[in-house]
């Protein structure tokens, strides 16, 4: 019978079926970081367990860091302490750590794919919910819980009911400044946040062919946001090249083993949904859940999932230009635009020009060797000139852990993936957005639809 | 655990997210206790740390250990805090008409027992418990039955529940230990697929 990668992959990873509905599926590479860890290693600890296979953990801190004087001790006394247990836990057990300023440090999901841990047809695990990124490999990929961290650490594997299956088509092409992330927020609009509960996507069609693996690592990040367990792209030569530049000496035969992962052609999945490119714009969020994106040359409407509380504490009136809308913060960065390539188009935009006086715009770099990358390309140059704070790696204000908070009130245009009540800070206003879209709003201190900057 | 007997608290809000269940602020203890303090904090919660009257779960009486939410509760982050925080305040069971996976499988692994009934049930038992505060809340695990009911109302349901699951939620057996039991299996699977 004709097979989906999901089920190819979970079939090679099952190492017993406990019932019809639940297997015990192994592990090939776990990441960890400071908030999510430390109750599995106490818990660990406690028992006088081992970690089963240290060598498939990897280890950063990104959640709880400062983005700014990195070389500088912690000054948070929780921050700082969640930081040195994480540090001591992987030494007492044996797993590498990319610390606070290591080449190799910055968001689990950035670090993970540019090093080349994350690979073609493997399954991962982190207890952070934007797992689902790696799936961009033709991986499963999916957050956990702290007891299921602690049930990798001390045994590689979980316990699990199999997945349903959807495949999702974008078909056609995407206009110029509409990107990833647009067509991320323009599906996850279409879904609902519960719209895929309990399943794992397949992404296809010509747009995912035709992107970049950074803009497939978008796209699979906000899988979670669709309600799904995790998403992924099939295997084909943009995957392999990627991987080829980070792994050396990789097979012919291996290669081969990964392309027969792909979806075969009579496959069936228990859903399927078809867009086309051509219909999705730069998208911004009106609300307070990340499926209220509308086209952002619309108005605030009751249908675009809205509901009367999120409006309420966004401040929007139905009805409302979203363009034009006067705004006090930039966020370009997180686990899902924090890329080098989400860099290069903030800076294509901001290149020559001026931020807005009233707005505070920050740039936070995915990992340091994102950092490093744009330093070398000159982006820093580019925002810093435009009046943008050029920040050191972490989550920062995605999730607002550490200092990078947006005050009470404000009104931030964000790349990161959610626009919960007070997710970005205390009574914070969140507009998810393209970095495109963050760019030109920062320049223009107003929702502005970045098509007016490129040529 | 084979059974919960208590009334309910409503908290009639679609898509609550596991930030409003336990802000980010709240994740930097090392610890899994002490949460239940900050549960749903920044609703029930003023800026000046007094209670919101506003915020209808502060007029429950604590000892009730039956949540009924609106729609795919528990969505967003993968924090077990959430989980956490509502066990440590002492809730047993939620009803909603959907849960987001990876808030299902933390409540499993926390003895919190997630059911799932129709949307048109999960409104009409709502209404009722908004009403009638004192109305009882029956969860029999076993039967996987959930019974909502006083003197003049009554709503009888059967929930899904992972057969395994509940077998470790009744015979009290953690899924670590299962997993644990199953070492050698473990090790001859990867003989097999060398990675």
């Amino acid at each position: 019978m004709s097979r989906t990668i999901i089920d190819k992959i979970w079939d090679q990873h099952v190492v017993k079926s406990v019932t019809d509905t639940t297997d015990v599926l192994y592990i090939d590479t776990h990441y960890i970081h400071e908030v999510t860890s430390p109750q599995a290693f106490t818990g660990l600890n406690n028992r006088g367990a081992n970690v089963f296979r240290p060598k498939q953990t990897i280890a950063t801190a990104d959640h709880n860091v400062p983005t700014i004087n990195q070389h500088l001790p912690i000054e948070n006394e929780l921050s700082k302490n969640q930081v040195s247990t994480l540090i001591k836990n992987c030494s007492d057990h044996g797993i590498e750590l990319f610390g606070i300023g290591h080449q190799k440090n910055g968001i689990v999901h950035v670090i993970g794919p540019e090093n080349g841990y994350t690979l073609p047809g493997i399954t991962i695990v982190c207890g952070d919910s934007h797992t689902s990124t790696h799936g961009a490999f033709g991986a499963i990929a999916f957050g956990i819980g702290t007891s299921q961290v602690e049930h990798v650490l001390n045994t590689q594997c979980l316990l699990l009911s199999r997945p349903k299956t959807m495949r999702i088509t974008v078909g056609g092409k995407l206009g110029k400044g509409v990107t990833a992330k647009d067509t991320a927020l323009y599906i996850i609009a279409q879904l609902g946040t519960e719209g895929a509960t309990g399943h794992f996507i397949e992404f296809t069609g010509a747009v995912f062919r035709n992107f970049s693996m950074e803009e497939r690592m978008t796209v699979c990040n906000m899988s979670i946001e669709m309600g799904a367990r995790g998403g992924l792209v099939g295997i084909d030569y943009t995957t392999i090249q990627y991987v080829q530049q980070r792994v050396e000496d990789i097979s012919e035969e291996k290669i081969a083993n990964w392309i027969a992962l792909n979806t075969e052609p009579n496959a069936v999945f228990d859903s399927e949904i078809e867009f086309d490119g051509r219909d999705i714009t730069p998208m911004v969020t009106t609300g307070t859940s990340p499926d209220t994106g509308i086209d952002i040359s619309e108005r605030v409407s009751s249908t675009s999932r809205n509901s009367s509380k999120g409006l309420s504490y966004m401040q929007m009136e139905l009805e409302e230009m979203i363009i034009g809308k006067k705004i006090d913060h930039v966020f370009i960065g997180s686990c899902t635009n924090g890329r080098i390539e989400d860099l290069r188009q903030a800076a294509e935009i901001v290149k020559d020009k001026q931020k807005a006086k009233h707005v505070t715009a920050w740039v936070v770099p995915g990992s340091n060797d994102v950092r490093k990358q744009a330093i070398e390309e000159g982006l820093d140059i580019i925002f810093k000139n435009a009046g943008f704070e050029f920040r050191e790696p972490g989550c920062s204000a995605c999730l607002a852990m550490n200092e990078d908070k947006v005050p009470s009130g404000a009104l931030c245009v964000s790349t990161s993936n959610r626009n919960f009540e007070g997710r970005q800070g205390d009574g914070a206003r969140t507009i998810l957005a393209s970095p495109m879209t963050a760019a030109a709003s920062a320049i223009n201190g107003e929702i502005t639809d970045p098509r007016i900057y490129l040529n | 655990m084979k059974r919960i007997q208590s009334t309910g608290m409503v908290l009639n809000v679609d898509n609550i997210d596991t930030d409003q269940i336990i802000p980010a602020k709240f994740l930097k203890s090392t610890n899994r206790e002490g949460f239940g303090e900050h549960l749903f904090a920044n609703w029930r919660y003023q800026k000046n740390g007094e209670p919101n009257e506003d915020f209808a779960f502060n007029h429950y009486p604590k000892g009730s250990s039956v949540l009924i939410a609106g729609n795919n509760f528990g969505c967003g982050s993968s924090r077990e805090h959430a989980a956490w925080a509502i066990s440590d305040y002492g809730i047993r069971a939620i009803i909603s008409s959907q849960f987001a996976d990876i808030f299902k499988g933390n409540a499993l692994n926390n003895d919190i027992v997630p059911i799932e009934i129709a949307a048109e049930e999960l409104a009409l038992i709502t209404q009722y418990v908004e009403k009638n505060p004192s109305t009882n809340i029956e969860v029999d695990i076993e039967k996987q039955a959930v019974r909502v009911y006083d003197d003049t109302f009554s709503f009888q349901k059967t929930f899904d529940i992972d057969p395994l699951k509940k077998k470790f939620i009744m015979e009290d057996i953690s899924e670590l230990e299962y997993l644990v039991s199953i070492k050698k299996e473990v090790e001859a699977f990867e003989e097999l697929n060398i990675l």
